[in-house]
């Protein structure tokens, strides 16, 4: 038998390269950091402030929410995916509730549908709205965290109402929704679009405008369209580099191909770039809900499923553009009631999966301004 | 006891004193000024409108241990925060509060206040060398390089008006303004010596040697309890310093509207003018991001060391004409 420590040593990290050079020295950033925004750690080989290597290390949230849906059925695993990506949890709720309606063809009541995309557009704005204040306190300004925090709260207090929960939402059912929205949330949500135009002034005279700010993002990590392709990278960051590639345009899902909505995208690929292209989707989520607020039919919320819902033998995939970018569920069943396997993509694991070659020669100030516009979410990457 | 004595130790008990409270007022000042930036209350807790907080706060962290890193040099780290805080007490001593209200005159008074607020740069070195603490040792770096660059477009800037008053005394410069202050024919050199100021005081948005979100706290990273609390007071009473030093040579010092005891009563425009500038930094600091380390260094000598040089010439030749 090993001990424990005879078996831990195995695991010890390989250095970012074999033998530094003497002016060379390594740094961890993380796992507790103010600016790796929960419990990544970045190895860093560092010669004075430029950072010459970056080796992310994943794990130290591993909750083995792939393995655990192997043995819950589709509710009981539920509240898992809500538990992957915090700030947005909705869209991670949508992707594994359409997967088995996928694969089980369940019918979705339309006004299911509206509420699952004003829900979720909802949550993108509550995503974005953290990403900004976190985003602007990693490159120093401390004020804007607390204005965007006082915007995401009043989206919140929406949710939450409908929900009953405010950040790790279980409130999609394969086949709907859990509970119905009411005249009292279309009008809250009303209110809240005509509040939240005139805070985007705000943001843009505090911050787009300032000049220390552009310096500091103006031209730092740049990503090219080529790049992005190559690690997969999804979401505002493949966006911010050019390409216009959104899973609600690309392959729409649910009721999107109804909505007229744009998909911004950035020119340079710099960390500006995916800053006013997360700005721009803010608005466009804004849109959705307006347009989806008009069209929202009458009818039921859940359609009708079976109590023990039966999978047939046989795969299923299913992709949502969350927050972050493209979550993918990919699910196997052999029979029964539970998979077995699912495969969950997520976007901020390819994002950061481009940190090594992205950090290359930077420094240690415009790598902390570069991760945060990745906007990553570490319980996500270590799943 | 002889009177010279008697003086000196009433002077220095005062001085001391006076850092304390200024060290409170401030902290008092930034926290409930951030919050109202920030649309919130505050310290509301402590006293009414949490004004005892900085108190509760002060003994609890005297109550803290002073944990000392393993691998550091625990002579060196416990010098450190002496070494800030104890010259940044000196200045007060030469300071004119108003005609009266001041303990020495020096004839050199401003380059005595230089001197010894330049000694900082060596305990922060020493705090970041002794730490044993890459973070700490970042912040060393920057903070020295920092220091070093931004004290040369001050005195560039403070050379302008010795030059126009021919005098290193405080008490001879606050005269020279008898019919105007010097902010009006000097503003550059005042902008220029505000900007420095701040980057001196490692103030954001000029605040990388402590870099929050690159560096955790960059040079007492590893300090707790006095011995953090000592950097924080040396900051506070630096920050004092840097205005007092502006109101002084750009806008009048004490003068103002004559009040009764002018003598003495001057005190009170020269602490408004001193808590209307710390404020101004306060502000800036709750507003802006926070510039990066090589942009800071070209702001200094591509664009501050050239404008105040240019300012300087010009008010050499202006001197020489009028």
């Amino acid at each position: 038998m090993e001990t424990a420590k005879e078996q831990a040593a195995q695991y010890t990290l390989e250095p970012a390269t074999d033998i530094p050079k003497s002016n060379h020295y390594y740094l961890n950033m993380g796992p507790q950091h103010p600016s790796t925004h929960g419990v990544l750690r970045v190895l860093l080989e560092m010669d004075g402030e430029y950072v010459i290597k970056a080796q992310p290390v994943l794990g130290y949230g591993h909750r083995m929410h792939e393995k655990m849906a192997e043995h819950k059925n589709w509710m009981a695993f539920m509240p898992n995916t809500g538990r992957m990506d915090y700030a947005a949890a909705l869209p991670f709720n949508h992707g594994y509730a359409a997967l088995f309606e996928r694969l089980c063809n369940i019918e979705v009541p339309e006004r299911a549908e509206y509420i699952r995309v004003i829900t979720s557009e909802l949550n993108r704005l509550v995503s974005h709205h953290l990403w900004l204040g976190a985003f602007l306190l990693d490159l120093g300004a401390f004020t804007p965290i607390l204005y965007t925090f006082d915007d995401r709260e009043q989206v919140l207090d929406i949710l939450e109402d409908i929900t009953g929960s405010r950040l790790t939402y279980c409130y999609f059912r394969v086949g709907g929704v859990c509970k119905d929205i009411d005249d009292k949330f279309v009008e809250r949500t009303r209110a809240y679009i005509k509040r939240q135009r005139e805070r985007f002034k705000v943001y843009n005279e505090l911050v787009t405008g300032n000049i220390i700010f552009l310096k500091r993002v103006e031209g730092v990590g740049i990503i090219s369209p080529e790049m992005a392709r190559r690690y997969g990278a999804t979401g505002p960051v493949v966006r911010g580099s050019g390409i216009a590639y959104d899973i609600r345009k690309a392959e729409p899902y649910s009721v999107y191909d109804r909505f007229d909505f744009e998909i911004p995208t950035g020119t340079t690929g710099d960390s500006l770039d995916r800053y006013l292209v997360r700005l721009e989707e803010m608005e466009q989520s804004l849109r959705i809900i307006e347009q989806a607020l008009e069209q929202l039919p009458d009818g039921p919320y859940l359609g009708k499923v079976p109590k023990k819902l039966k999978l047939p033998t046989g795969d299923a995939n299913f992709a949502v553009e969350a927050a972050r970018g493209e979550l993918s569920y990919y699910l196997v069943s052999g029979g029964g009631d539970m998979p077995y396997r699912l495969k969950i993509r997520v976007p901020s694991y390819s994002n950061l999966s481009l940190l090594p070659e992205l950090a290359q020669g930077m420094l240690i100030a415009d790598l902390v301004a570069a991760m945060g516009s990745l906007d990553l979410v570490i319980p996500e990457i270590d799943r | 006891m002889p009177p010279e004595l008697l003086r000196m130790i009433i002077t220095a008990v005062l001085v001391v004193a006076f850092v304390f409270l200024n060290a409170m007022i401030l902290g008092y000042m930034e926290r409930k000024i951030s919050a109202h930036i920030q649309r919130r209350p505050g310290l509301m807790e402590v006293g009414p409108h949490g004004v005892l907080q900085l108190i509760v706060d002060g003994l609890k962290l005297i109550g803290k241990q002073l944990v000392v890193p393993e691998g550091s040099s625990p002579f060196l780290f416990r010098l450190a925060p002496l070494l800030s805080f104890a010259p940044c007490v000196l200045p007060f001593v030469v300071i004119p509060f108003s005609r009266k209200l001041q303990a020495v005159s020096m004839d050199v008074g401003l380059i005595y206040i230089l001197a010894m607020t330049s000694i900082n740069v060596v305990a922060v070195l020493v705090a970041g060398w002794a730490s044993n603490n890459k973070y700490s040792l970042f912040g060393t770096f920057r903070s020295v390089a920092q220091a070093v660059s931004y004290e040369i477009p001050m005195l560039l800037s403070l050379l302008a008006v010795i030059m126009m008053t021919s005098s290193f005394s405080l008490e001879g410069i606050i005269e020279a303004q008898k019919y105007y202050w010097f902010i009006l024919i000097q503003p550059v050199a005042f902008i220029i010596y505000f900007v420095s100021g701040l980057a001196e005081t490692n103030r954001a948005p000029f605040d990388l040697p402590e870099a929050e979100s690159e560096l955790t706290a960059g040079f007492h990273t590893e300090y707790s309890g006095m011995g953090f609390s000592f950097f924080f007071l040396a900051e506070y009473a630096n920050m004092f310093t840097v205005c007092s030093i502006a109101t002084i040579l750009f806008l009048g010092g004490w003068k103002g509207i004559p009040l009764p005891f002018y003598d003495y009563s001057g005190i009170i425009w020269f602490l408004l003018k001193v808590y209307g500038l710390l404020f101004v930094m306060i502000w800036a600091r709750w507003t802006y991001p926070r510039v990066r380390f090589d942009q800071l260094m070209t702001f200094c000598w591509k664009y501050l060391i050239p404008f105040s040089m240019a300012n300087l010439l010009i008010t050499a030749i202006m001197v020489k004409i009028i």
